[in-house]
């Protein structure tokens, strides 16, 4: 069982890096998507509305199908993805749906004083938004949102199904080689628990530097 | 030159201001008092665009807006002509004092940032928080907090410093140094307009007394005949109830 560790192992850089690469689109995207929801921009409303209501609304795995086997029949440019890249992609879309509403939440919350002493002074509506606002709406989103990272570290396991060797795949193929399917699973449920764990100790970290401007 | 032409404003059917005029001089002291819920808030908000007006024009130096075609850049020039003390301090709570007062000039008026923190130390000198450049609002006291927030407006450089209620949300034992502060801003020579319940600082600070009712200017002038000679029934029952 112990010489399955270093193999599977070998596959966390992988999961991490599909997992940061799919977060820092997500919430690049999210923001996005929360501010135009603040603002709601005629037509591009109903549009971001309608992204959010299906990237909600439906699971994960039916996205990643519906993005890796079933789009590409209908647009061909679309062949040419692998399974990791389609794995980062439906991630970034599914959880930027979700991470959308933390921070317009976040955002909605922040103080009306914030927002009119920014005004006062003559910023922008985007000065505002990037001095003022989101960073105070990251203080109220930032658990909720490092929630979501640990949700999308174990979402990674589903590239499995599109045919990528992740930790899942890899553990699957040795267990079929040896017979250890519990020890070989049991190893990938041990990895990704200690991941997490490590993510809730750098939540923690992060909380009382996102707090420190609020200390008495 | 600060001038402001009809502006009014309602809120659902009822006339908040009610086509106001008036003329503030360069360096002039206008302090505006009345009862709660006149339109005195309001009429400051309009001239910073918080609450957008309805009609009228205001005219701030070279600066001149028509409120019913007001653009986005029209509003901003206007806002950067001016400077807003608010009740509730309105400090960037995550910003520290030093910060709060830098904010303007970096992001707004683009400024070097040694520039800008050598005029923030300035300032911080001014207000008497020179120990406090790296607090954070929440641990300043509200009159500390609402010395940075005139720090603030003082660093803007502005035309036209507007006063809401500065005082208001105060505990008693901290109105004293922020009318204090108050009073050097405006041995500088700074052109403000206030909104006040403070009879006695008003009669001190002022160069005219302006009286509201009703999102109406109901009587104007100097503050000895203001307090000491007032005409209209409505400000003699005003000055009556407050000074009982």
């Amino acid at each position: 069982m112990l010489g399955l560790v270093p193999v599977i192992l070998g596959y966390v850089p992988l999961t991490l890096a599909m997992a940061s690469a799919a977060m820092v689109l997500a919430l690049v995207l999210a923001v996005a998507l929360a501010v135009e929801r603040v603002f709601r921009v005629p037509i591009l409303d109903q549009l971001v509305l309608l992204f959010i209501s299906f990237f909600r609304g439906t699971p994960l795995l039916v996205q990643l199908f519906l993005f890796y086997y079933g789009l590409p029949q209908v647009l061909s440019f679309l062949t040419a993805i692998d399974g990791v890249t389609a794995a980062i992609m439906g991630l970034t879309l599914h959880f930027a749906a979700y991470m959308a509403e933390t921070i317009r939440a976040a955002i909605i919350g922040v103080d009306r004083s914030q927002w009119e002493a920014a005004q006062s002074i003559g910023m922008t509506q985007g000065q505002m938004m990037r001095r003022v606002i989101l960073p105070q709406a990251a203080r109220v989103a930032a658990p909720t949102l490092v929630n979501y990272f640990i949700d999308m570290i174990k979402g990674t396991s589903l590239a499995f199904t599109l045919g990528v060797t992740e930790m899942m795949g890899a553990a699957q193929k040795e267990a079929a080689g040896s017979f250890l399917y519990f020890e070989a699973f049991l190893v990938v449920a041990v990895i990704y628990w200690i991941m997490v764990e490590g993510l809730s100790q750098a939540q923690k970290a992060l909380e009382i530097r996102l707090n420190k401007a609020y200390a008495r | 030159m600060i001038r402001i032409e009809g502006l009014t404003k309602r809120f659902g059917g009822t006339a908040v201001l009610n086509a106001i005029d008036l003329e503030i001089a360069k360096g002039e002291r206008v302090v505006v008092i009345g009862p709660s819920g006149t339109g005195k808030s309001t009429l400051l908000r309009c001239i910073n665009f918080l609450d957008r007006p309805d009609a009228g024009r205001i005219t701030v130096g070279d600066i001149s807006v028509d409120a019913t075609r007001a653009s986005r850049a029209d509003i901003l020039a206007l806002r950067r002509a001016t400077a807003f003390v608010f009740q509730n301090y309105g400090l960037f709570a995550h910003r520290t004092a030093q910060e709060n007062i830098m904010e303007a000039l970096i992001t707004v008026q683009k400024r070097p940032r040694a520039e800008a923190e050598a005029q923030a130390r300035r300032i911080l000198k001014e207000i008497g928080l020179a120990d406090k450049a790296d607090s954070y609002p929440a641990s300043l006291s509200g009159g500390q907090q609402q010395r940075v927030g005139i720090g603030r407006a003082m660093a803007i450089g502005a035309q036209l410093m507007l006063f809401d209620e500065p005082t208001s949300a105060l505990d008693p034992e901290w109105v004293g140094e922020v009318l204090d502060l108050m009073r050097s801003v405006a041995a500088q020579g700074q052109t403000m307009l206030i909104v006040t319940h403070e009879m006695r600082f008003a009669r001190e600070i002022a160069d005219r007394v302006i009286f509201m009712e009703g999102g109406r200017i109901v009587e104007q002038g100097p503050p000895a005949q203001i307090f000491d000679a007032p005409q209209d029934p409505r400000l003699q029952r005003f000055l009556a109830r407050v000074s009982a």
